[in-house]
């Protein structure tokens, strides 16, 4: 019977490598997807004169396909500098793990946006934050690289469904090639929220659907 | 290499009892005809009396006349019928607005929907906390251009039962046609149409250990009801195509297997079951404690999520289902345990266990074990919970 998970991705959820929590860790993210309730959380301990990662743990509150890649992505975060594990990509844990359907792709994509948090969070415990960028049309355009378009699972961006973006006093503005009523609007519009709302200097967040 | 697998996915499918099985195996091979007129060759005479047995030993269980069911290709057909039927036939005529729950399965939520598309009006009831009906709300929701409303006989996730007696009469003291989806309830939980005033009823063989692809619509005499698939004049010219025949007979055969003795044997287990559930730490039952099907048992289990826990039991040879949005194909958390006020939370830790024919006793507690012990492992790992 052929599962929609490779051999690698059962391997992982039966058998999850770097579990549970650092008691005196360096530093810690969790992050969560309204669209599917999914949750991990990160823990790492650092070398501050290297600034390596010695250890790195997760928890996962979710599917297969986010405890899969909650292991595999800290298996590829240990012993690397932070600036190495900032750059692990969604697509290089997803190649690791012999490829994952695309109707989970976010919940794959959590993990690795919770490796990430943690380090961002190491960087602003550890003053290594650099100077603040305002939010334009390009740093939004990079974030809804982030989010899937869960029919396919490929990002909105690379699926064109990204009409207009426009960024003015606060306010991101979104219009999507999307009409209001397909099955998927709603989880998209909460997880464009999710990624375009926490940056510093965005007060709110809009989307518009066309079509 | 499924020998080994305990089934409690019974309310999605059944495996086919073999005495079903043998009383269609002549509707292949020996009177494998289309049911003919009394005017046609004997084949297929033999074929229109095999249909018409059928048909009268599924009827006589409802308390109906054979004239009053008909056949389709199972609950999802005899409930757009219903719906889609009476709307076409009454929408012009007499109003525009139908009344169905907000936890009704998709073959009805959805056939509203369409018809929302169309012009319709439709009113979403709300359930409590245990998935019934309010029934007061139903009566201020019934107005002059209500000309159907449709509430499922029992709920697919929760199992939980509606007071579908009254409900009937509710209608039909306001004077509007009351479909119910008895998909999986009939005939578990005997449904009467002598006793109980329901004007349409979606049935299906898959459920009872009956074949795929075969259910059926009870109309009551005189129901308006519009046909929309278009072709030959078969099932009371409301349904053409050529006859399941031996669907037809394997859902009279499914249907006279059903006794009260293996329901109250299935009864026994789910109490146990959800008494077993119960004793897991942070667990909850969905649906009602009592007014629930026999064979439906489902709980929530904080900080975990169902696709883990489905998979885990796969790997322990058990099926189960869950109302988590992961696992759905739409990635929308169960609408039956949000429209009973759950979160997504609820949705997301939910598992139903449906028992069947061929399940034992034993079955109970090797499935209990076995989610006691994902649960735990699962929690292991989880980042919530642990404060």
């Amino acid at each position: 019977m052929p599962l929609p998970y490779s051999e690698i991705v059962m391997e992982h959820f039966r058998h999850p490598r770097n579990v549970g929590r650092i008691e005196d860790t360096d530093a810690q993210a969790m992050e969560g997807s309204p669209a599917c309730g999914d949750m991990v959380a990160v823990y790492l301990k650092v070398d501050p004169e290297e600034l390596r990662i010695t250890d790195v743990k997760f928890e996962s509150y979710g599917c297969a396909s986010n405890i899969a890649t909650g292991s595999i992505i800290t298996e590829m975060a240990k012993g690397k500098t932070l600036e190495e594990a900032k750059a692990i990509t969604w697509k290089q844990a997803s190649e690791a793990l012999g490829g994952l359907p695309p109707v989970k792709v976010h919940c794959s994509v959590l993990a690795v946006d919770g490796l990430r948090a943690a380090v961002q969070n190491y960087e602003e415990r550890h003053g290594l934050v650099k100077e603040r960028v305002p939010t334009t049309v390009e740093v939004v355009r990079k974030r809804l690289k982030r989010v899937m378009n869960p029919v396919v699972g490929l990002d909105l961006v690379r699926t064109k469904l990204v009409e207009k973006i426009e960024v003015a006093d606060g306010t991101v503005r979104v219009v999507l090639h999307l009409p209001a009523d397909h099955q998927f609007a709603a989880n998209i519009l909460e997880e464009i929220a999710e990624k375009i709302e926490p940056l510093w200097d965005v007060d709110k967040v809009v989307v518009e659907f066309t079509e | 290499m499924f020998e080994d697998v305990i089934y409690l996915d019974n309310a999605a499918a059944t495996r086919l009892d073999e005495r079903v099985l043998e009383a269609m195996k002549p509707y292949f091979f020996d009177v494998y005809t289309v049911a003919t007129s009394q005017f046609g060759y004997s084949l297929g005479i033999d074929a229109r009396d095999a249909l018409d047995d059928a048909r009268a030993r599924v009827a006589v269980g409802l308390g109906a006349t054979p004239e009053e069911f008909i056949f389709t290709s199972g609950s999802t057909e005899s409930s757009n019928l219903a719906l889609k039927g009476v709307a076409m036939a009454l929408g012009e005529k007499k109003g525009q607005h139908i009344i169905v729950s907000r936890i009704e399965d998709f073959p009805v939520l959805h056939s509203a929907r369409a018809l929302e598309k169309q012009g319709f009006q439709v009113t979403y009831l709300d359930v409590d906390e245990y998935g019934r009906l309010d029934l007061d709300q139903l009566r201020e929701a019934i107005t002059p251009e209500t000309i159907l409303v449709s509430v499922q006989a029992a709920n697919q996730e929760i199992g939980t039962l509606q007071d579908v007696a009254t409900i009937g009469a509710t209608c039909r003291e306001k004077g509007v046609l009351f479909h119910t989806d008895a998909t999986h309830s009939v005939p578990r939980v005997p449904l009467d149409v002598r006793e109980t005033p329901v004007d349409l009823i979606t049935v299906t063989a898959h459920l009872i250990h009956g074949p795929k692809g075969v259910g059926g619509l009870y109309v009551r005499k005189g129901t308006p009801l519009a046909k929309w698939m278009d072709g030959g004049f078969q099932e009371s010219n409301l349904r053409a195509g050529t006859e399941n025949i031996p669907g037809a007979v394997g859902f009279a055969k499914a249907v006279e297997l059903v006794t009260p003795e293996e329901t109250a044997r299935m009864q026994g287990m789910r109490d146990r079951l959800i008494e077993r559930l119960l004793q897991i730490p942070h667990s909850r039952l969905n649906g009602h404690p009592t007014l629930r099907l026999p064979h439906n048992a489902n709980a929530s289990f904080r900080f975990v999520e169902g696709e883990s826990i489905l998979l885990h039991m796969d790997m322990r040879g058990f099926a189960v289902s869950t109302g988590s949005a992961c696992f759905s194909r739409s990635l929308e958390a169960s609408h039956v345990i949000l429209g009973i006020g759950g979160n997504h939370e609820r949705a997301h830790g939910s598992v139903r266990f449906t028992f069947g024919r061929f399940n034992q006793d034993r079955d109970v507690d090797a499935v209990a074990d076995a989610i006691s012990d994902v649960i735990e492992k699962l929690r292991a790992i989880s980042p919530l919970g642990k404060e």
